[in-house]
């Protein structure tokens, strides 16, 4: 522990000897967790004196909190002091030359997703800048963006810019207090992304992590914070369809997002992180803690989610209703199979009046997948006439995997209605036979039954990421079937 | 005069268990193109069995015999290579598929043949022209194109829904497996329509029936008995008025002798 501060301590007191910010491609500190550790990200980052104080605040809170042990998921201990919390960004160059380079099996699962070659290249980490002229795309973007007034960029640079909009809203919506990894979150988080769009303006386009895809590595504690002023609306879709490894095996991100009167934030995700070997090992842990709050009255908040990737995800995107009139919406699919498992759902906690929710949960087992669903639906007694759906269908493929449902329902007003549907269904032998008698493979039949199964989930994806993400299913499930 | 090149489908001897009892106790046929084939018996007989082996169900094991599809050892082929080939099965029970699009699916399943024969895939506009007309075939409102396969269908519009697939995928040779149980007369006849309306030269057709009914609709060629596992009496229609009249139980007899 003293041995890792020491280092800590010479690293900072060398930059301050020669009298300059020593570039910040060639640190990386050493694993392990202390104040000091702290200190240094957020010197690192230059970050105003408050949002060190927070980061201290919530690094003390962690330090008395257990680490929760309710999901239905299994994994080994998590050793935080051998995780390194700060690495530097890959230096241009680093990666390989060509696609000739790249492993040809990752190559063939791009293609089969239809990812343009241009695409396939920035991803397998080839130099961007050499690839095609990133510069200008991302200029053209930033230059509408700017003429509507909408704030899109990284939370580092955010500090730097707009700190008191980050002051006003960060933690505001999930407290350092809120959990475990929240609290980790707060402490030690890398970067991410911040929009901010002004009163009355509807984001001109979608905004996309593919835009910054060039910048900072944003690493495993990713924050992300939305502020949606009154009127105002955007869409914004997070992640993408291509396999993602990363050395860093925990990912506990912090998404929050604030939605006032007659504003509306429509969030999608799509996740395809490394999932592990066929024994289950290596696979990424995303544990991620998602909450919008629609603090105006009107306003809206929908949550849209494939994830088809991670050895281990546990994330509950949630809504807190407090204005009146307010809707939630969590549209998922959620797909594990090989040794994956998924402890995943949401939370519609209805605080004002006539506030409505909507639940639409399709999980997909195959292999030895194991995917639970865990609902909370919570009336409180001010909820007068406050309304929720839930629809929670599972599919089982094959008869070694499993499905289980925890939906909880708490309602403390008796005007308000809570309806809960629930299915669980195989992909039967019998529709098999009738898909392929018919004159289609297998795998298409298997492909369209799912994408059938899911239709419901993928129609509030914009569109380009739902015509992605019914090729990542039927990427996903290519040989899970038998 | 009828060459061997003209044999659809020859069945030699076939002999098939399910889950290790006889059902089929060496069956012969012989179809030829342009002829519709009744094959009528007592329940348990095996005449779904025999159906669902020519499509290639899994569950049947075939201890013997031999089946030559338009010169082909059909067990040489993949379920889906038969449909290529020409082969469909209407369903006795017709399974749904909730959230696929009946219209996304019948393109699908075209193209998937097509593409297979070496044909260019139909494109939107020409495949929804043919949809539409072959519709009328079947009396069924177009609506039913916007629903999923078979979802919330009535076992009347199931059956059409069969019918109206085997008119677009046109296949050399259709086996209908008792596509007229849980039929209205109504509902029968419209099917029965559907089906007289694919008759041609090129194609034979195996209707498999429990009942004579649907073959005062249908008029087949040729008419055989399938009891005790194999074909105990072949003939032509005046055969089903015979079996109305006198029941299966003198066939049977004369089969255990």
């Amino acid at each position: 522990m003293s041995a890792s501060s020491d280092q800590v301590d010479k690293l900072i007191k060398s930059e301050y000897e020669h009298g300059f910010v020593t570039n910040i491609e060639s640190e990386t500190l050493p694993p392990g967790l202390n104040e000091d550790t702290i200190r240094f990200i957020s010197n690192k980052k230059n970050e105003p004196e408050f949002m060190l104080e927070w980061r201290l605040r919530a690094y003390q809170h962690w330090l008395t909190m257990n680490e929760p042990d309710w999901a239905s998921v299994e994994h080994p201990p998590i050793d935080y002091q051998a995780i390194s919390y700060y690495s530097a960004p890959k230096k241009k160059g680093d990666g390989p030359k060509s696609l000739d380079e790249v492993d040809p099996e990752l190559l063939d699962t791009y293609n089969k997703l239809g990812i343009p070659i241009e695409e396939q290249k920035a991803l397998a980490g080839i130099a961007v800048d050499a690839v095609f002229d990133s510069v200008s795309v991302a200029t053209t973007f930033r230059k509408n963006l700017a003429e509507a007034g909408v704030i899109f960029c990284s939370i580092s640079e955010a500090l730097q810019e707009y700190p008191d909009l980050v002051k006003q809203y960060m933690g505001s919506v999930v407290s350092y207090k809120d959990n475990f990894f929240a609290a980790l979150n707060a402490a030690v988080f890398s970067d991410g992304t911040f929009v901010f769009i002004p009163k009355g303006v509807r984001c001109p386009m979608e905004l996309s992590t593919y835009f910054r895809i060039n910048e900072a590595n944003t690493g495993q504690f990713e924050r992300t914070l939305i502020v949606a002023e009154a009127g105002s609306y955007v869409s914004y879709l997070e992640g993408c369809t291509a396999p993602t490894r990363d050395e860093n095996q925990l990912h506990a991100a912090v998404v929050e997002l604030v939605a006032m009167d007659d504003a509306q934030i429509k969030y999608s995700t799509v996740q395809n992180w490394y999932p592990g070997d066929a024994e289950g090992k290596g696979g990424i842990y995303n544990f991620v803690t998602k909450r919008g709050e629609c603090r105006g009255d009107r306003s809206r908040i929908s949550w849209t989610q494939v994830e088809t990737g991670s050895a281990i995800t546990w994330k509950y995107p949630s809504c807190i209703l407090r204005g009146k009139d307010s809707v939630g919406e969590f549209y998922s699919v959620a797909v594990t199979k090989g040794r994956q498992q998924a402890d995943t759902g949401t939370k519609m906690i209805h605080m004002g009046e006539n506030t409505r929710s909507t639940i639409v949960s399709k999980g997909i087992s195959a292999q030895h997948g194991q995917n639970a669903y865990r609902g909370l639906v919570r009336m409180t007694p001010k909820a007068e006439n406050a309304r929720n759906h839930t629809q929670c269908d599972s599919l089982l493929i094959g008869d070694l995997c499993g499905a289980h449902t925890f939906p909880y329902m708490e309602v403390r007003n008796p005007t308000a209605k809570v309806e809960h549907e629930a299915t669980t269904s195989k992909i039967s032998e019998d529709q098999l036979f009738y898909c392929r008698q018919r004159g289609l493979s297998e795998e298409d039949a298997v492909s369209m039954i799912v994408n059938g199964f899911c239709k419901e989930v993928f129609k509030e994806l914009p569109m380009e990421f739902a015509v992605e993400a019914q090729k990542l299913l039927s990427v996903t499930l290519e040989g899970a079937v038998g | 005069m009828s060459s061997i090149e003209q044999t659809m489908l020859s069945i030699q001897n076939l002999c098939v268990s399910v889950e290790g009892k006889p059902i089929l106790k060496g069956l012969d046929l012989e179809i030829k193109a342009g002829e519709v084939h009744a094959i009528m018996g007592p329940n348990g007989a095996g005449k779904s069995t025999l159906a669902n082996v020519l499509a290639g169900r899994e569950g049947y094991e075939v201890t013997d015999g031999k089946i030559l599809f338009a010169g082909e050892d059909i067990f040489e082929l993949e379920i889906e290579e038969r449909a290529h080939r020409g082969l469909f099965l209407a369903m006795q029970y017709p399974v749904e598929l909730p959230g696929v699009n009946n219209t996304n699916f019948l393109r699908s399943a075209l193209n998937a043949n097509r593409v297979a024969r070496g044909e260019p895939e139909l494109d939107a506009v020409s495949f929804l022209k043919l949809v539409r007309e072959k519709i009328k075939l079947v009396d069924m409102d177009e609506k039913f194109l916007k629903r999923s396969v078979n979802a919330g269908f009535s076992g009347g519009e199931k059956k059409r829904n069969e019918i109206l697939q085997m008119a677009m995928l046109e296949p050399t040779l259709a086996v209908l497996d008792e596509t007229d149980s849980g039929l209205d007369i109504d509902a029968m006849r419209i099917v029965a329509n559907g089906v007289n309306g694919l008759r041609s030269p090129d194609r034979a057709m195996i209707v498999v029936t429990h009942y004579q009914r649907l073959l005062d609709y249908i008029e087949p060629d040729f008419v055989h008995v399938l009891a005790g596992g194999r074909i105990v009496r072949s003939g032509d229609k005046s055969l089903v008025a015979e079996l109305e009249e006198k029941g299966y139980g003198w066939l049977e007899k004369e089969a255990a002798a």
